[in-house]
């Protein structure tokens, strides 16, 4: 009798214990996902200050300036919803993700503009920019496996219904051309 | 911490419970404890000293080396350490800490604060100035593993409760010299057949006294070694580049210098052992007692062992996806 009753109770402590276990993970999870967002949301509000600041120095490098606002502008613009959003939504990002990488590149070719101060710190900016959405990107894949694996594994999996727990998706990257390797050519010349 | 305040507990109420039994054969107009004042107090103490430490533990750690907090950065290095520190927060999930730079030229970094929601990191100069972008990152990944395994609070709770038991032990020896008398009448009554109770009571009780510094400082030490690879790894999970860290840590161990302005009460908190020590770079027991942090070696051999997994399976993938 005594037994039945201990089992019974450790039985619904656990139960208790596995429920609020995934309901935080959820919650975490939702989380880190809006989380990419804030950080998206920052980088658009920064492009138009930092193009203007080089905009000087980097007279000859109109085109890649105006391919960054093109982009950034692309990106704000998009406001879809339905089922197609979160597909709109990562495609206007990365483009403009390239169109930074591109601008990048621009920077490290010409060293002397690296002297002039705008510039410097430009480079420091889009750095750290680009750096936290892919932070935050990972910080959410990381949080969504642990919360994947835990509804999955047994015993958690029997609450897991309760808890009304399905598997969130993992962020991908959607450009097949930044899935591809990048080429590196190690003979020497 | 309930430890700490049961630990002052058995010091106050053990005290007082051997001077009853040593008190209790004594003639009627002698003196008897019956009271136990001992035991409130020293509870009392511990409570308020223990609450005080945790509540002013992080200013503390943090004046005591004479850093700065970077409130509106003004060169670039500050620019980017600012940066870095709020990205690693992201990569962490914790709120952005606040930021200080220690003016001392010896590369070192620590945390301290109460968790995630409240935290505080600081740089040395020379940190700033020998490391790159990927190695600062590293390094602040590390601190931050701190934050977030809650290493910080209890870090620096134990720094200062280090400090709280010298102090208390110190005072308690004073007042029981002046009453010497007290604990040769409690030999008396040990003699006389009070029990081998009292004279066990009594002999358990010194030793506490004696070796409470030593056991915090430790319970301290034990703890620090544990979690610096513990931080080592979750820096590795917020950068995804172990060997940054690996070459942080180098340039930290090849600065042989100690760090001057970092004392040692904050030492266990650093992310190399500021006071340069010799015994932290050897393994065995002599080391594992006392050092605050675990080899350098060992953890730069650990951290290239995960970097060198990391590009192996990263080759692995490049060469199935040149054969699709």
């Amino acid at each position: 009798m005594w037994v039945l009753l201990i089992v019974v109770v450790v039985a619904v402590l656990w139960v208790i214990g596995a429920y609020n276990g995934l309901i935080s993970l959820k919650n975490q999870t939702i989380n880190a996902f809006k989380q990419i967002d804030v950080q998206l949301k920052r980088r658009h509000d920064l492009i138009p200050n930092l193009v203007n600041s080089v905009k000087g120095a980097m007279d000859f490098e109109r085109s890649t300036l105006e391919a960054v606002i093109q982009a950034r502008n692309q990106a704000v613009k998009v406001n879809a919803s339905g089922p197609e959003a979160v597909k709109q939504i990562s495609q206007a990002e990365n483009a403009l993700s390239s169109a930074l990488s591109r601008l990048m590149v621009v920077v490290e070719r010409y060293p002397d503009l690296k002297a002039t101060g705008n510039v410097a710190q430009l480079q420091e900016e889009l750095t750290s920019t680009e750096n936290r959405i892919a932070f935050a990107r990972q910080l959410y894949n990381d949080t969504a496996t642990q919360y994947n694996t835990k509804q999955q594994q047994f015993p958690t999996t029997l609450v897991a219904g309760m808890a009304h727990a399905a598997p969130a998706d993992l962020w991908e990257i959607e450009d097949q051309a930044e899935r591809a390797v990048p080429q590196v050519d190690l003979s020497r010349r | 911490m309930i430890g700490f305040v049961l630990f002052f507990a058995w010091l106050g109420f053990g005290g007082d419970y051997i001077l009853a039994l040593a008190t209790s054969d004594a003639g009627p107009h002698a003196y008897h404890h019956v009271f136990p004042w001992l035991g409130i107090v020293l509870t009392l103490t511990a409570i308020i000293t223990a609450s005080y430490a945790y509540k002013t533990g992080p200013e503390k750690v943090l004046w005591s080396t004479g850093a700065r907090e970077v409130i509106d950065p003004q060169t670039d290095g500050e620019r980017q350490l600012v940066n870095v520190v709020e990205e690693m927060a992201i990569a962490a999930g914790v709120a952005r800490p606040r930021i200080w730079i220690v003016p001392d030229d010896d590369p070192n970094a620590f945390a301290t604060g109460h968790g995630p929601g409240d935290s505080h990191i600081a740089v040395t100069q020379g940190l700033l100035s020998i490391c790159n972008r990927a190695e600062l990152q590293a390094v602040i990944g590390h601190e931050l593993g701190h934050v977030k395994n809650f290493d910080v609070r209890l870090m620096t709770t134990l720094a200062a409760l280090v400090g709280a038991v010298l102090l208390v032990r110190d005072g308690m020896g004073r007042w029981m010299w002046g009453r010497g008398r007290v604990a040769s009448k409690a030999e008396e009554g040990g003699k006389k057949g009070a029990g081998p109770l009292l004279a066990i009571l009594l002999a358990l009780w010194i030793i506490s006294w004696v070796i409470a510094p030593l056991v915090t400082q430790l319970l301290a030490l034990a703890v620090s070694r544990r979690r610096e690879y513990l931080a080592d790894d979750m820096s590795a999970q917020f950068t995804r580049n172990p060997l940054a860290l690996a070459s942080a840590l180098e340039k930290i161990e090849g600065a042989t210098a100690p760090t001057t302005s970092i004392k040692r009460g904050a030492a266990h908190l650093c992310i190399a052992d500021p006071l340069g020590r010799h015994f932290t770079n050897h393994e065995g027991w002599l080391g594992d007692v006392f050092a605050t942090h675990p080899p350098m070696g060992m953890r730069i051999a650990k951290l290239k062992g995960m970097g060198y997994a990391q590009l192996k399976k990263e080759g692995g993938s490049f060469t199935n996806s040149a054969l699709a």
